[in-house]
């Protein structure tokens, strides 16, 4: 949910609360004071009756309110009549021009003429509860809607005025990539936590980006500075062994040793090329012809094809040229088809397709789907095996390089594809 | 034959040395900046191993003041910096060849005499092992005159074990040369044999006076019988 949003739904429930609370509490205060006064206006009017009571006999002859009269005076027995008290009490009475019963306020009291007990009853129409309750929600509701709606107009004209730096920076560091970095830049606000917000992810990224390139420096140099030990390990072992008389035994231990060497090496070789792909070390290149690069790798498979007992073809769909850099698009292959033989059984068979802008290479294999997430992670290896487990990460690499899309699937064969149309 | 190699790693510099002196060659070498500049002035070489990154100086550097003196010797640049741009750089500045560390000293040995060989020989592009004759222009080897038939492959390993004649070439150094070097990371070299095997029926159906050996595990050597 959007910062905006929170806010405005927050003050929405805040107020669907206190405004409810507000409003019980006014009504009651407001009709307690309605009651008062007209209780006051009552008691007023009892007082009249009564003054007139004493001079005017015709009082006594107001014994029904149907006359139009607003009291009524009724003669009571003194047993009924006990000590005199006002009573004010809420009752219905039939109105003519509603043409309903209406609540009315009466207030009813005894007095005492010429020894004689009176009930008088005194009334007056009384506010409609059922009304004032509904114009009253009415209100509120009226109420309510304006202040979330006078919130939402403020937080989106005015927030989204004040966020604005802030949701430009959370943009740009969307589109952030440790590998492509870009400056976040500076920005125009005039609030101090958000310019303390980009200050801070500016040092933060300089320092990534720092760290992310001595890292790929390290790497690189790292397997530079171990290519001549490597080689002079190699060179001085071959030497050895020509010029040395060695049992077959001695020459079973070296070559284990060269072995282990040239693994180190290849190994080592494989970083670099990872961190020259990386490091954009390879240019834009040229357009490459895919089906006579995948001609000539084929080719050149095709001895370790046959002792390992697996058939290559080449199914050529359509034309394939791609601008890149003729060597990666050379490494790019071999590494495809190199991977469909090394992982493959006795009696396999690998098959590139070649379509006018993909290519895929099919192989048999272990019966099993590999880890699509992971396959082209570095050093991944599905078996343990003497393959340096960067191969395809090699080939992710150049895919990434040039944007071409790259990926895995099972379908009874393994399946691997490079479109290369950009992608992002 | 006289070699200058020119590598500033000492280790390694005797090894190029030790392994080129094995092949009768005249070895001179300087590992630095200075030296090299001056032994590259001086002398004539029918080589020069070039390592680009030098103390003092870069290895362009030497190589543009010998062209700067029009000195014909041959130069193969040596460099651990596989790069696109130095390779390019050494070839445009007049190297004949370009080879990356680490590199098999059968590999070396190849370069050279191909460079050397252009040098000396000129036109002359055979090569010629007891009865076994290979032309490098037509690519065909013949023994005794007689043409052996051979796939690309095979003429391949057959000329590159000729070229070390009685020297050690590993499996490695051998695909390498013959596959393309990113052939690597097949479990192992085993497929090889299988090509060996043919050469040496071959070889030996047609009389030839040479027989490819064995190393144990490590790879194979051409002797002259």
């Amino acid at each position: 949910m959007k910062l905006l949003n929170y806010t405005t739904s927050f003050f929405a429930l805040i107020l669907l609360v206190i405004i409810p609370v507000w409003a019980a509490l006014f009504y009651y205060n407001m009709l307690d004071e309605i009651y008062d006064s007209m209780d006051d206006g009552l008691d007023n009017q009892k007082l009249l009756v009564l003054q007139k009571a004493r001079t005017d006999s015709t009082v006594f002859r107001h014994t029904a309110f149907e006359q139009g009269d607003d009291y009524t005076v009724r003669e009571i027995p003194a047993l009924v009549a006990g000590p005199s008290r006002d009573m004010y009490v809420d009752t219905l009475m039939y109105m003519k021009n509603e043409d309903e019963f209406e609540p009315v306020r009466m207030l009813k009291t005894v007095f005492v003429h010429n020894n004689r007990y009176y009930e008088l009853k005194v009334i007056t129409s009384m506010v409609e509860e059922d009304d004032l309750v509904n114009q009253l929600l009415y209100s509120l509701l009226w109420l309510y809607l304006g202040l979330v709606a006078t919130i939402l107009v403020l937080n989106n004209v005015l927030l989204r005025k004040i966020w604005k730096p802030f949701y430009r920076l959370l943009r740009k560091l969307k589109g952030f990539r440790l590998e492509a970095p870009q400056p976040v830049g500076d920005i125009d606000t005039r609030i101090d936590e958000f310019r303390l917000l980009n200050d801070t992810v500016q040092k933060l990224l300089k320092g990534n980006i720092a760290a992310y390139n001595s890292q790929k420096q390290f790497i690189e140099n790292a397997a530079h500075e171990l290519q001549t030990p490597l080689a002079i390990c190699l060179n001085k072992l071959e030497l050895f062994v020509e010029r040395h008389e060695l049992s077959d035994e001695q020459l079973g231990q070296l070559a284990s040793v060269m072995n282990g060497l040239e693994r180190a090496s290849r190994l080592n070789q494989s970083l670099l090329l990872l961190s020259r792909i990386e490091n954009q070390q390879f240019g834009q290149g040229e357009v490459v012809d895919i089906n006579a690069g995948a001609r000539q790798v084929l080719a050149d498979f095709s001895e370790q094809a046959a002792y390992k007992g697996v058939t290559l073809s080449l199914k050529e769909e359509g034309a394939c040229a791609v601008t890149m850099h003729p060597d990666l698009a050379g490494v790019l292959l071999t590494n495809l088809v190199k991977n469909a033989i090394v992982h493959n059984v006795p009696g396999g068979r690998v098959e590139v397709v070649l379509h006018t802008g993909s290519l895929e290479v099919h192989n048999t294999g272990s019966p099993t789907s590999l880890d699509r997430n992971r396959i082209f992670d570095r050093f991944y290896k599905a078996q343990s095996s003497s393959s340096t487990g960067l191969g395809l990460a090699i080939v992710k690499a150049i895919a990434d390089l040039y944007g071409f899309g790259v990926s895995y699937a099972y379908r009874q064969e393994h399946v691997m594809a490079v479109s290369f149309g950009r992608h992002e | 034959m006289k070699i200058l190699v020119i590598e500033d790693e000492q280790e390694l510099l005797q090894t190029i040395a030790g392994s080129l002196q094995m092949e009768h060659y005249i070895v001179e070498t300087a590992s630095d900046f200075d030296t090299a500049l001056e032994k590259a002035g001086v002398y004539e070489y029918d080589c020069i191993l070039l390592d680009i990154s030098l103390p003092g100086g870069s290895g362009l550097q030497v190589l543009e003041a010998l062209k700067k003196e029009s000195k014909s010797d041959g130069v193969i640049i040596i460099s651990a910096r596989d790069s696109v741009d130095d390779r390019i750089a050494g070839l445009n500045l007049g190297a004949d060849d370009y080879l990356a560390k680490p590199f098999h000293l059968a590999e070396l040995h190849a370069r050279v005499r191909s460079v050397v060989r252009r040098r000396r020989f000129g036109g002359n592009n055979t090569l010629a092992v007891a009865n076994v004759t290979a032309n490098l222009e037509a690519r065909t080897i013949a023994v005794d005159g007689e043409e052996l038939s051979l796939n690309r492959k095979e003429f391949d390993i057959l000329l590159y074990l000729l070229t070390n004649r009685e020297r050690l070439v590993t499996r490695t150094a051998l695909a390498e040369h013959v596959w393309g070097d990113r052939i690597d990371e097949a479990d192992s070299y085993e497929f090889i044999y299988s090509q060996i095997k043919n050469l040496r029926k071959k070889l030996k159906d047609s009389g030839a006076a040479v027989e490819i050996q064995a190393i144990y595990g490590i790879g194979y050597k051409l002797q002259e019988l």
